[in-house]
C-alpha cells in the first residue's frame, strides 16, 4: 500500500505563479480564515489530490505552503484555509474579495485515497489538521459506497477553535459513518465531549486488521494518536501522517524542508509511518 | 432521581464494562446498597467538596466534570459517557469530592455504596486488588489526558 505520488514534472513550470483572485473569506477562528479563489483567467483550478498543497504568494511578502482544503471534484474553486502564524500568514488571511494572490501547486504526496477503498478507515485531525483531511473527507464522501466503516475523530483546544463548524455539523448528522467532536476545556454552553482526541480512540469502531488511519494536526498529538492507534492494533504501514515544516520551493530542490533523510514536500507530506517511524519522534534529527 | 433496587441490578453491574468479570459473589456483595438512578439533562451528580460517599457506573448518557474556579466561568475539563465510572475521591480519606459532576443529557448510572465498597476491598483483598487493577488504568488514563490537555496539542 502507497501514498500517491505526483511528480514536480506534472506541473507545466513547477516555478511560474498563476495569479487568482480571492472572492470570498470566511473567519474559521479567531486566527483561521478560509480563502475562496479562483483562477483570474477564468477556467478549472489544476486536479489536485486529498493532502496536495499549494504555494500561495502574497504579493511584496512571500510565500506559504498551504494544502488544499476543498473537494477534488469541484474544480471551479480553490479553497485554502490558513492559519495567521507569521508575516506571509498574516498577509494573506488579511487580504480582501477581490485581492490577487499567486498560486503555484498542487505539489507532493496525497492521502492512499485509492488504497483506502473496501477497507474501515479511521481518520484522526486536531486543530488545523482537519483542512488537509477535508479534501479525503469530500473524497470519502463522494465514493461513500467504496470504503467500508468509517470513524472520524477531531480534536480542537475549545468549542470556538473548531474549523468549519457548520459544515462538521452536517457530518456529525450523517448515519453512514461516525463523526466525533472533542475539546480540551469548554464552558457551560458546550454540550459535546470534553477530552484530548486520543480519548476517543480506544471505542472507535473498526477493525484493526483491515484499516487504514489518517492521522494530522501537531506533531505533539499526532504522536500520542498514534501511540493509541498502535494500541489498537493498527500497523504501523497502514497508518499515515500529513507532516508540516518550513517549505520554500515545494519540489525538493532547496532543501528548507529537509527532516531526516527526506525532503517533506517532495517526498511527503503525507507519510506512511512505518517509513519516518526512525526518526519522526526522534528529538534532534 | 434515586429509584429502589431493581431485581437485576446486581445482573446490571456485573454486565457493566468496568466490573465486568469480576468475582460474582464480590459484585454481589457490593451491590447491596447500590441504587440505580436517573439524571435530566442539567442535574448535578454532585458538587466539589462534598462527602464521596458514591461510586458511579455510567449506563447511559453522558456526563461533565466541571471545576468553577475563583472568579472565572464554569470550565468542564472532561466528559464522561456510557461504560465508564465516574469518581475515585470515594476510596482516599477525606473522602470529599474535587470537582463537580453534571449531566450533560439525560443519563443513568449506578450509585454504588462507597462505604461498603471500602470495607469490601479491604475485607477481600485478592478481589479488592482485582478491583483496583481495573481503577488504577481509568485514573492513569486520566492523568495522562490531563498532561496532554495541559500541553495544548492542538495550539502548537
Amino acid at each position: 500500500m502507497a501514498s500517491e505520488k505526483a511528480s514536480a514534472s506534472s506541473v507545466p513550470n513547477p516555478f511560474v505563479l498563476t495569479p487568482y483572485v480571492i472572492e470570498k473569506r470566511s473567519a474559521e477562528t479567531a486566527d483561521t480564515t478560509t480563502l475562496v479563489m479562483a483562477p483570474v483567467k477564468g477556467g478549472q483550478i489544476p486536479a489536485f489530490k486529498p493532502g496536495q498543497f499549494n504555494m500561495v504568494y502574497s504579493h511584496g511578502v512571500g510565500e506559504a505552503a498551504i494544502s488544499v482544503s476543498g473537494d477534488p471534484k469541484k474544480r471551479d474553486k480553490l479553497i485554502h484555509t490558513i492559519r495567521a502564524v507569521g508575516k506571509i500568514t498574516n498577509s494573506l488571511t488579511s487580504l480582501e474579495p477581490g485581492s490577487v494572490v499567486g498560486i503555484r501547486g498542487p505539489y507532493g504526496v496525497s492521502w492512499p485515497m485509492e488504497e483506502m477503498k473496501h477497507h474501515d478507515v479511521v481518520i484522526v485531525g486536531g486543530g488545523l489538521g482537519l483542512a488537509p483531511l477535508r479534501p479525503a473527507i469530500y473524497e470519502l464522501i463522494n465514493n461513500r459506497s467504496q470504503y467500508e466503516r468509517i470513524e472520524i475523530m477531531y480534536g480542537a483546544r475549545s468549542p470556538k477553535d473548531i474549523v468549519y463548524n457548520d459544515e462538521i455539523q452536517s457530518w456529525r448528522a450523517r448515519q453512514d459513518w461516525r463523526f466525533q467532536v472533542t475539546v480540551d476545556a469548554a464552558g457551560r454552553e458546550w454540550y459535546g465531549d470534553v477530552g484530548v482526541v486520543t480519548t476517543r480512540i480506544p471505542d472507535a469502531r473498526f477493525d484493526p486488521k483491515n484499516s487504514v488511519a489518517l492521522v494530522c494536526g501537531p506533531d505533539i498529538m499526532m504522536k500520542f494518536v498514534i501511540q493509541s492507534l498502535q494500541g489498537r492494533g493498527i500497523p504501523d504501514d497502514r497508518i499515515y501522517v500529513s507532516l508540516e515544516r518550513n517549505m520554500k520551493c515545494a519540489v525538493g530542490f532547496c532543501g528548507h524542508c529537509q527532516y531526516g533523510p527526506i525532503f517533506v514536500c517532495r517526498d511527503g507530506p503525507v507519510f506512511k509511518y512505518s517509513d519516518i517511524k526512525s526518526f519522526m519522534f526522534v528529538k534532534e534529527v | 432521581m434515586s429509584g429502589k433496587i431493581s431485581k437485576g441490578l446486581s445482573a446490571t453491574i456485573a454486565e457493566h464494562p468496568f466490573m465486568h468479570g469480576l468475582d460474582a459473589k464480590f459484585i454481589q456483595l457490593v451491590s447491596n446498597k447500590a441504587t440505580q438512578r436517573n439524571y435530566e439533562r442539567g442535574d448535578m451528580l454532585f458538587k466539589e467538596g462534598e462527602t464521596a460517599d458514591k461510586f458511579f457506573l455510567v449506563l447511559a448518557g453522558k456526563i461533565a466534570l466541571e471545576l468553577a474556579p475563583p472568579e472565572k466561568d464554569r470550565l468542564t475539563i472532561e466528559t464522561i459517557g456510557e461504560g465508564e465510572v465516574v469518581g475515585w475521591s470515594w476510596m482516599v480519606a477525606p473522602y470529599r469530592w474535587t470537582f463537580d459532576a453534571r449531566a450533560l443529557k439525560n443519563t443513568q448510572v449506578i450509585a454504588m455504596d462507597a462505604e461498603l465498597l471500602r470495607k469490601a476491598l479491604e475485607d477481600d483483598p485478592k478481589n479488592g486488588y482485582d478491583f483496583l487493577l481495573r481503577l488504577l488504568p481509568v485514573i492513569g488514563n486520566r492523568l495522562e489526558n490531563t498532561r496532554l490537555q495541559l500541553m495544548d496539542v492542538y495550539g502548537v
